[in-house]
């Protein structure tokens, strides 16, 4: 079923009967060559490259319960890639880039819409960071630019200008950033991996791995074992979870991350905008509602829900910087359970188990890098060989001292 | 989340900051055969268990006592704390 302006008018003509389910359902098989466990962003892409770039077969994705029902369907879809350092620069642009074709690559609406991100700093200390960042983002062929203060009035007039603690001094603005409909993401990489052949296997949650002289053979399931040529696991905040089902401990805490949207507003606020005072960032959805979010709450959880310290937190930061949003009704809080990694950037590795391979580590941060962690991730496990881009990802880093620490705070993952 | 403190009972948990797995109480021997790996294990693994789970909290807005908080990770539920220096003197978080 391809999907046209076409199509949506002669379905409209004929009452709407043509359309069919985006994917089949199908029973697990006994055996694959590929596993993926985890139908999030990471793991329905891993399978549609898998499949579509490297040409694999006999694919299966598992998930414990239905599809994008994790992290994928609760995250703010903020996309971008303003990052400073060498090991994920390169990486994120490189998301950004098939972001830029994915909707015309999966025939599907992702909503993808470069709205720019503009990153506000208060300091000339936190300018001069700006700078260097932006710089960073150039040489890796992103884009950049730096605004001073009147260059964000103009985009942003409803900005509390007249904040003395935290005056506005700038911005580091780009303008290839933006947002995506997170669950459109989801369901376009599954649309587009069911049409190769891959086997989307729902309610299937993995009990178990099946290792035999170091080397993976298959998982156990709910739904049966299932044997396998190569595992990847891709369960973001159930990573410690399913890896010590290989005996093995992770450099990641699994933290809770909330998300807040208002009733519907008519259009304010233009792109994304971030507050450097405080851990507050806001966009306006295609609906009308105001997304926003801030911190983790900071303390290990499983729990897909936070507290309310952290939604005090994120609206005062709200308030400082945009007063104008005290006037709208909030309408639901949410969380997500995410796996923050000990220096704050992924990991897309094997591991000493043969045949097993791990992406992990997303933090709060994964959403953006859904296209290239799926194709980084199907080009490990294709070809043994992590992509150019994702080469710093790995598992032994922390023990090898090469950690990718964006933030220069440590092996302390609440302060990421 | 309200945790009870031994010492000063229920008091808000946005008056500490959080560490993490009580673990990092039993810290290697640097001068032990292997010390190198035991440090790089206790620094950056975790068990980052589903359930149960024993945790550094230090009460930085109240009377700056380490408490070792036992909480379930998938209800937030608080089950006690005790000062982490009376673990540590029982001989550590095991
Ligand atoms: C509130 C919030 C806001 C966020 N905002 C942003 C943002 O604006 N921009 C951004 O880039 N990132 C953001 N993120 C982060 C981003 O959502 C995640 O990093 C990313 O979605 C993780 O990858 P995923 O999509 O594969 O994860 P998930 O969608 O969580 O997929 C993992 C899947 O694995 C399944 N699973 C777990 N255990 C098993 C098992 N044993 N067997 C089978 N299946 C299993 C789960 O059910 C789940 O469906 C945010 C996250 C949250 C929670």
């Amino acid at each position: 079923m391809h999907f046209s302006g076409l199509r949506v008018i002669r379905e409209a003509l004929t009452g709407h009967k043509g359309w069919k389910p985006l994917w089949r359902n199908p029973e697990p098989q006994p055996a694959y060559d590929y596993i993926i466990v985890g139908g999030g962003g990471h793991g329905l892409a891993t399978a549609y490259y898998l499949a579509k770039a490297f040409g694999r077969a006999r694919i299966a994705v598992l998930e414990k319960s239905w599809l994008g029902s994790g992290n994928v369907g609760r995250n703010t879809t903020i996309i971008r890639s303003n990052y400073l350092l060498p090991g994920n620069e390169p990486f994120y642009e490189f998301s950004m880039k098939l972001w830029e074709g994915l909707e015309q690559e999966f025939n599907f609406n992702a909503m993808v819409s470069q709205r720019g991100i503009l990153n506000l700093c208060h300091t000339d200390a936190q300018r001069d960071a700006y700078r260097r960042r932006g710089n960073a983002m150039l040489l890796a062929g992103a884009d950049a630019e730096l605004l001073d203060r009147e260059g964000v009035r103009a985009m942003a007039p409803f900005l509390n200008f007249d904040n003395a603690r935290f005056p506005i001094k700038g911005g580091l603005l780009q303008r290839r950033a933006g947002t995506a409909r997170h669950d459109g993401v989801a369901w376009g990489y599954a649309r587009g991996a069911d049409m190769q052949g891959v086997d989307l296997i729902q309610n299937c949650e993995v009990t178990g791995l099946r290792i035999k002289a170091g080397r993976v053979c298959g998982v156990e399931t709910t739904r049966g074992p299932i044997a396998a040529g190569k595992v990847g696991v891709a369960v973001a905040g159930a990573s410690s979870r399913v890896m010590a089902m290989a005996g093995m401990r992770l450099p990641i805490e699994s933290h809770v991350l909330q998300a807040f949207v208002t009733e519907g507003l008519k259009p304010t606020i233009p792109g994304v905008i971030t507050f450097g005072a405080g851990h507050f960032y806001v966009s306006q959805s295609d609906k009308g509602g105001l997304v926003f979010g801030g911190d983790i709450d900071g303390y290990n959880s499983y729990a897909q829900r936070g507290n309310l310290p952290v939604i005090e937190d994120v609206t005062e930061g709200g308030m400082a910087l945009m007063p104008m949003i005290g006037r709208a009704r909030l309408l639901r809080v949410w969380g997500g359970a995410i796996d923050m990694s000990m220096d704050g950037s992924p990991i897309i590795d094997r591991t000493p188990v043969e045949g097993l391979y791990l992406n992990a580590g997303w933090c709060y941060g994964g959403f953006k890098a859904t296209p290239a962690s799926g194709y980084a991730f199907a080009h490990l496990l294709a070809t043994g060989r992590p992509h150019e881009t994702a080469a710093a990802y790995r598992l032994d880093r922390f023990a090898r001292g090469h950690v990718i620490d964006e933030k220069g705070v440590g092996a302390q993952p609440n302060l990421h | 989340m309200l945790i009870p403190h031994p010492l000063l009972g229920l008091r808000d948990a946005q008056e500490f900051t959080y560490l993490g797995d009580a673990a990092l109480l039993n810290r290697p021997d640097g001068m032990a055969e292997g010390a190198e790996a035991a440090f790089a294990e206790y620094v950056y693994l975790r068990d980052n268990p589903a359930g149960l789970h024993r945790e550094l909290w230090f009460h930085e807005q109240g009377d700056r006592s380490w408490l070792v908080v036992t909480r379930d990770t998938t209800t937030h539920q608080i089950l006690g704390a005790e000062l982490a220096r009376d673990v540590k003197l029982k001989g550590g978080a095991a």
